[in-house]
This record gives C-alpha cells, structure tokens and sequence, in this order.
C-alpha cells in the first residue's frame, strides 16, 4: 500500500468470453503526475481504464484509490471517488449550452441561477486557462470546444484524478498543444492524470512516466526522461511470434488496381486519407497495417465506392485487358460496368450482413439483379447458402435461420463465403478475424490464400502485425491518414513496420 | 362587434382543449416519449370526468359545485395519467415500440370513452340524458367582475377557470422546462439519455413522471370539451380528431409550450373557418377543416429546411433507452 499512489491497480484481469483483455496488469498513478498509457489497438488500455471509471467490472484483482481499496460498481462510483474519464465519444447534450451540460444532474438551488454558474465556470476557466463560453451550444462547437466542456465538467465536479481517452485523436496539432498546456496546469494544481494515446511524441513532451501495454498484458513503467522513440516502440510491438500461416508465392503478379494520390475529406472537412498511392497486383495479398483511424477504412471504402474521393485516381486493369477508371463511381456503377469487387467490411452485421434477414437473403442482397424482372429469384440464392455450409462448414440450423443468431466466426464465414461466390477479380477485406476464434481465423487465412490462388489482387486491412507479416506479400502502413511505406511481407522486420506506423522512421516507400 | 366577440369566444373554445392535450405532449416528449395515445387519453379523461360528476350528483341530495369541480378534475386527470402509466410500462420497462403502443392505447382510450359513454347513458335514462347542472354549471363559472366589462369581458373573461388554467399551466411549464434544474434534467434525458445517465439521473423515473403527469394533462383537455364546451353531456366520438390536432400542435409549436398558447388559437380559429365562409358544402367544409394540419405540414418543411438545432424534437424521441448499450 502506497500513500504517494492516486491510483493503484493489482493483478487486473477481465475477460470477455475467452479473450483475455487484461490479463494480471498492475499498474500505478502518483499523485500529481501525468501517466501515459501506451499500446496498439486492442491490446488492452481503454478496458483497463474502463473498470477504473465503472463501466466494467474486473474478474480478478485489486483497485486502490488513495490507499485504499475498492469496488467501483457504475460511473457515479468512480465519480465519488473523484475520478473522471473523457471518453473519445462525448458524452455531450447537443441543443444544451456548456454551462447547462457541466451542471447537469448536480443537485443544488432548484431554480437555476445561471449567473453563479457562469461565474464558478468562468473562474475555473481562468485558473486553469481554458478558452469557453459557458452560454455557447455545444452543436455550435469544435471537438477541440467539446472536449474542453467535458474537462471543465469534471473540474467543476471537483475530480482529482483525470483519465483521457486519446484525446488528442480528434484534435488539430495546434488544439492538441493547447490541450497540453491545461494538464500542464492542472498537473500543477495537484492533479493527477492519466492520458491513453498511441502516439509517442505525445507520450514523449506531455508525460513524466509511460505504462506500456501489448495485446492485454503489461508490459512495464517506466521514465519518460530514461525513454527513447525507439525503446517505446519495442516495447509496444514486442518481438515476432511465428504463428505458422500458409504463403504461397504469387502467380504471375499483374497490375490490377492502380490508386493514385486518393484523398478523402470527411463531412466535417477533416482530411482521413490523404495523397495515397499503390498499386494491387493480382495473385498476391496486399496487406495494410497502422492504428486505428489511421485512414484504412476510407482507403477501402473510397475503393469500393462507399465515400467520395476530393482527389486523385482509381484505375482499374481486368484480366481480360484494357483500363477501366473507377474513380468517383458508386458501388451500384462499378458492379454496372462489370467490375467483380467484392468487399468484406469490418462492420459484418452493419455494412455487410443484414442481421434480422437469413442466409438465402443475405446472398440475395448480391444477386437480386439477377432473375426475371419483378420476381426474384431466390432458387440459385439458397442453393449457394447450402452449399458454402457444406463448403466452410458453417455451423447454423439451416438457410432459414436470421444471421445475427450466429456466431462471430460464422457470421464472417458467411459473409467472405458471400463475396468470394462473386469470383471477384479485387477483394477488399478488412479486419477479417477480428473477434474470431484461432480455427476460424484459419479458416479465413486459407480462404483468402484460395482467392489468390485464382489470381485475385486481395487488399486485407489487420491489426495484429503477426498476422500481416506471414499473410501478406507486401504491407502497406499507414499513419495518421497517409501512407508511411511499403515494405515486403517476407523481409520487413516488426521493428521496422512498428515504426511506420508510428511515423519514427522510414520514408515513402 | 358583436360578431368578433363570437369568433374569438368560438376560437377560445376550440383552442383550449387542444392546448391541454398539447402541454401534456410537450411534456411527454421532452422525455423522449412519443406519445400517441394522447387522442385516446383525452377521451378517457373526458368521461372519467363525467362519470365522476355524474356519480357524485346522482349520489347527493345538495350538490355542490365546487365538490363536484374538484372530484370530476381528479377523476380526469388520474384516468388519463393511468393512460399514460400503461404507455410507460409498456414503452420504458418492456421497451414496446412506442408508435405501436401509443396508437393501440389511442384505439382504446376512444373506445373506453365511448363505452362508459353508452353505459352512462343508460344509466342516466336514454341518450342525450346525462345530466351533471351543478358541476357543469360551476365549470362555465366565468371570472367573477371582469366578465361584466362589456365586450372586452365578454371576449376574454367570461369562460370557466379550466382556460385560464391551460394558460397558466403552458407558461408554468416553459419555466420549469427552461429555469430549473428538475427541467434540464428532464431535457438532458429525451435527448440523449446516455448522457443523462452518466451524470447520474434516474432516467427511468423522469420518463414514468414526465408521461403520467402529461397523460393527466392531456386527460384536462378531455374534461374541458365535455364540462365547458358540451356543458356536461357525452355524445360518442364527440370529441372527434381534436387530439391529433393537439399531436400536430405539438410540431407547430416546435416543442415550446407558450408558442402552443397563440398556436391553439390558430389552430381554433382554422378549425372553425368553415362556419365563416359562405356558401359551403359539407365536402367543402372539411378541407377547410383540414387547414390546421397543412399549417403544420408547412411548418415542419420550414424548420426541416433551416435545420436549426433549437426547432427540432428531442433527439432521442421515440427510442428506448437501453443502459446496456452504453
């Protein structure tokens, strides 16, 4: 027991199903210090912090507060225990002012007085130099205004410990600065604070120690003045575990999609995807590594038609020969001209599957051109869900049965079973084992190395690097929207992915 | 003159049952509720009133009028919040869908008033029977005084209290909504409940009070068509399609409950254009009478085109609010 210890965690482990997300992480927060928590996508932070501020429940171990320990069962314990978490979704009353969502829910005075409000808002704001109109609506508002209310909310509920959940993810370089002066001054009020991040200059210039977790377990503390980007990045990634993928050498590799300076620009004028530039060979397996966010999803979806492109080219090389320009078109006009691409989205029962509907209507939603006008047809449907049961050994009662009654594993055999059907000359996937278990990931490693068998240029998004380095022929990684390089799948070492994703080396490649 | 003092009173009588139908809507939505059994909860409190006066007359040799007020008054609002109790069961412990639910309970809150409306007849001797003088009598008292100052007395106090009260009730409610905290907290849950949920209000328990307290509300619409614009007598499906006017009131207001006060009596005043308008048929009459929901109809194109943030419902209407989802 440490009295110096804001926070301290002993022997954590939450398990979701038979994940592991936190396996045995202890882990401690001095008073008055800026911790950060540094690790990839998926390998444990925000769970972690999760059942520091409530919204979990940890299987096994201790949590420590001040010395002491306890059960923190739902947010308002965790919050009467002055902690406070920013989440990267606001929690955020849209049509209310700042001032009315900072009071929210807090007893006092019945009849509001707006004015005493403004004035302790006001003073908070002042004393800690934050920028905010207590009377603006937050629909009116930035991110970077969003996340100050929410600051501003804990402070006025008097939270001393303060954890952010990549605070910076959504902020421009200049809001993050001025996101690191206020925990600077709040640091020197007395509090202490946790920032979750995967971004090393950030962990480098803000912290004065660095937790590292990978893939749930802890990994160590340790100073940040004794860190380096290099030492930080090894400790995130770790050394290679050979996992013992199948990778056959690629067939007579031709140009099938030639992507040329893609940019794409969100609706709230955010650039997710800018300048990017590869090409997809047929017979080979494209990989794409990179955090999170890092513009993955719009580079597939821009693609596959889904977002518009602001700039740059998509050219398209058939089998059959000739060049076809598939930028700006939609999904509907690339399937109109004769284009097999098939796409796996990470969103199976959102984008890919309907949920609600069976197995005959889900292949249905691929081929209801298909047949007599008016009527459709739904023999040759129900004969493909039967036979990719037998084929993929997809367990399910029957054609009949709505999708979402699946499990994870078979629900992505489904959909991949789906798309592959199409014979597709460009495969699009991403993230295809995320939640499965190790047979079904294999079973989705071997069906993908089938399509490139037949000559398919595959695209597959990943985020375990493990995983990409023995799929994959050659990776492309990305950061923070633009492609940091190329390398061989075969030759590149984790170190050296590792550090394009986090943009510490390397050049366009 | 003597023909604008009519209008206004005719406008005044059409606009007051809506307005209370109205409020207890507003109020319902703001927690995220969209009830549509409003139409149906204003036919039951309309003939509990009834049948709680009726009963109390029946029952006593020297009524009284202010007894019977008070009795008939509760008995409206309680039906009509009990109204509002089954839609909340339903919609927030069994999470039913809420358009389902607020439709069934309007088919059955008109059916329920049409039943007890036959059986009191029968009770009372016949059709067109029911009799309640003395409470339907206090009801109509008008403000005592100001209803004598000539036309202006005429054209503004000479009602019953139940319309002085509808006003009141829509200011009282746009200060609780906007000055208090028990009013921000109620916004904060029927627009994003979640919200609401983290900073640790019992969002349930909001949606329960804010649903039954504005069923009863919209149950007092229901009273004041039978006690001051009928004068104490039932006639089936009398109330006719006032209660989805009030629904589409609700939308013309933008959600704002002194904006209903003047809305009500457009709304009136649009309702009863027909009488007005020389030379219709009874085909004719009814686009007339349909005029308050192209208003609306209008209304709602407006706002949607300037998408203003302030003027749109409250984000999470019509949802159930699943705490797990968090």
């Amino acid at each position: 027991m440490n009295e110096n210890n804001a926070i301290e965690l002993k022997n954590i482990t939450k398990r979701f199903g038979q994940v592991v997300a936190n396996d045995k992480v202890c882990l401690s927060l001095k008073k008055g210090e800026i911790l950060s928590i540094l690790g990839e996508n998926g390998s444990g932070k925000t769970t972690l912090m999760n059942m520091i501020s409530g919204i979990y429940y940890p299987d096994e171990g201790q949590i420590l507060i001040h010395g002491k320990e306890v059960t923190i069962r739902s947010p308002k314990d965790s919050f009467d225990l002055g902690i406070g978490m920013i989440h990267q979704h606001f929690k955020l009353v849209d049509v209310l002012t700042a001032a009315e969502n900072i009071i929210l829910g807090l007893p006092g005075k019945e009849i509001l007085d707006r004015k005493a409000v403004n004035d302790k808002i006001n003073e908070l704001t002042g004393k800690y130099g934050f920028d905010l109109d207590p009377d603006q609506k937050i629909y009116r508002m930035s991110v970077s205004q969003k996340q100050t209310v929410e600051i501003v909310k804990m402070l006025y509920r008097g939270v001393d410990i303060l954890i952010l959940d990549e605070p910076t993810a959504v902020l421009t370089p200049q809001e993050a600065d001025r996101l690191f002066a206020v925990l600077r001054n709040m640091k020197k009020a007395g509090h202490s604070i946790i920032i979750i991040t995967h971004k090393l200059n950030e962990v480098l210039s803000l912290s004065d120690r660095v937790a590292v977790l990978r893939k749930g377990q802890y990994i160590g503390t340790i100073e940040t003045k004794d860190a380096t980007e290099e030492s930080l990045t090894e400790m995130m990634v770790g050394k290679k575990v050979s996992l013992n993928i199948e990778r056959p050498d690629p067939v007579n590799p031709k140009e099938r999609l030639n992507v040329k300076g893609l940019t794409c620009i969100s609706r709230e004028g955010v650039k997710t995807l800018s300048n990017a530039s590869f090409t997809a060979n047929s017979g080979e397996i494209l990989g794409i590594a990179g955090v999170a966010g890092s513009g993955q999803r719009e580079l597939l979806e821009a693609i596959a038609g889904l977002v518009p492109s602001a700039e740059g080219s998509i050219s398209y090389y058939p089998p059959e020969g000739g060049e076809k320009e598939l930028t700006s078109m939609t999904a509907a006009e690339i399937a109109r001209i004769g284009v097999r691409l098939s796409f796996v989205p990470e969103d199976r029962l959102g984008m890919g599957l309907v949920g609600a509907m069976d197995m005959t209507d889900n292949m249905m939603l691929r081929s209801y051109r298909k047949g007599r006008p008016f009527f459709a047809d739904r023999k040759a449907p129900k004969g493909l869900a039967e036979r990719l049961i037998a084929e993929l050994e997809i367990a399910t009662p029957g054609t009949s049965v709505p999708v979402r009654k699946l499990s994870g594993g078979n629900v992505q055999k489904v959909l991949v079973g789906r798309e592959i059907s199409l014979a597709p000359a460009v495969m699009l996937v991403a993230y295809p084992v995320r939640g499965l278990d190790i047979h079904s990931s294999y079973t989705i490693y071997h069906l993908l190395n089938e399509q490139k068998k037949q000559g398919t240029a595959v695209v597959c998004v990943g985020e375990d690097l493990d995983v990409l380095m023995e799929l994959c022929d050659r990776i492309l990684v990305m950061c923070g929207g633009e492609i940091s390089g190329i390398v061989d799948g075969r030759t590149a070492t984790k170190e050296e992915i590792g550090k394009l994703m986090m943009k510490t080396g390397g050049t366009q490649g | 003159m003597g023909f604008l003092v009519i209008f206004i009173q005719k406008v005044i009588g059409q606009g007051i049952g809506i307005l209370y139908g109205a409020l207890g809507e507003i109020l319902t939505e703001k927690s995220g509720n969209l009830n549509l059994g409003i139409p149906g909860m204003m036919y039951m409190g309309g003939i509990a009133g009834l049948i709680g006066a009726f009963l109390y007359e029946n029952n006593t040799a020297q009524p009284n009028g202010l007894v019977g007020v008070i009795i008939s008054f509760l008995c409206a609002f309680l039906c009509a919040a009990l109204g509002g109790l089954i839609y909340s069961i339903l919609t927030i412990t069994l999470r039913a869908n809420q358009n389902v639910t607020g439709l069934a309970l309007t088919t059955f809150g008109v059916g329920f008033g049409n039943f007890f409306g036959g059986s009191l007849s029968k009770l009372a001797g016949g059709v067109g029977q029911i009799s309640v003088a003395v409470t339907g009598a206090a009801f109509k008292t008008p403000v005592p005084g100001l209803s004598k100052l000539g036309v202006i007395g005429q054209a503004f106090f000479s009602y019953g209290f139940l319309t002085y009260l509808a006003i009141i009730l829509a200011i009282l409610l746009s200060f609780f909504l906007n000055k208090t905290r028990k009013g921000l907290n109620l916004r904060a849950v029927g627009e994003s409940p979640s919200t609401a949920d983290a900073a640790g209000i019992h969002v349930t328990a909001y949606r329960y009070l804010a649903t039954c307290i504005g069923g009863g509300l919209s149950g007092l619409g229901g009273l004041y068509f039978v006690m001051e614009y009928s004068g104490g007598t039932w006639t089936n499906n009398g109330f006719g399609d006032r209660g989805w006017l009030a629904i589409a009131l609700v939308i013309f207001a933008l959600w704002k409950p002194v904006n209903a006060i003047w809305g009500s009596l457009l709304f009136g005043g649009l309702y009863i254009l027909y009488l007005y308008i020389p030379g219709l048929s009874r085909s004719t009459q009814e686009i007339f009478k349909a005029l308050p929901y192209v208003v609306t109809i209008v209304v709602l194109i407006i706002t949607s085109l300037r998408k203003e943030r302030e003027h749109q419902p409250p984000a999470s209407l019509g949802r159930a609010y699943f705490r797990e989802e968090r």
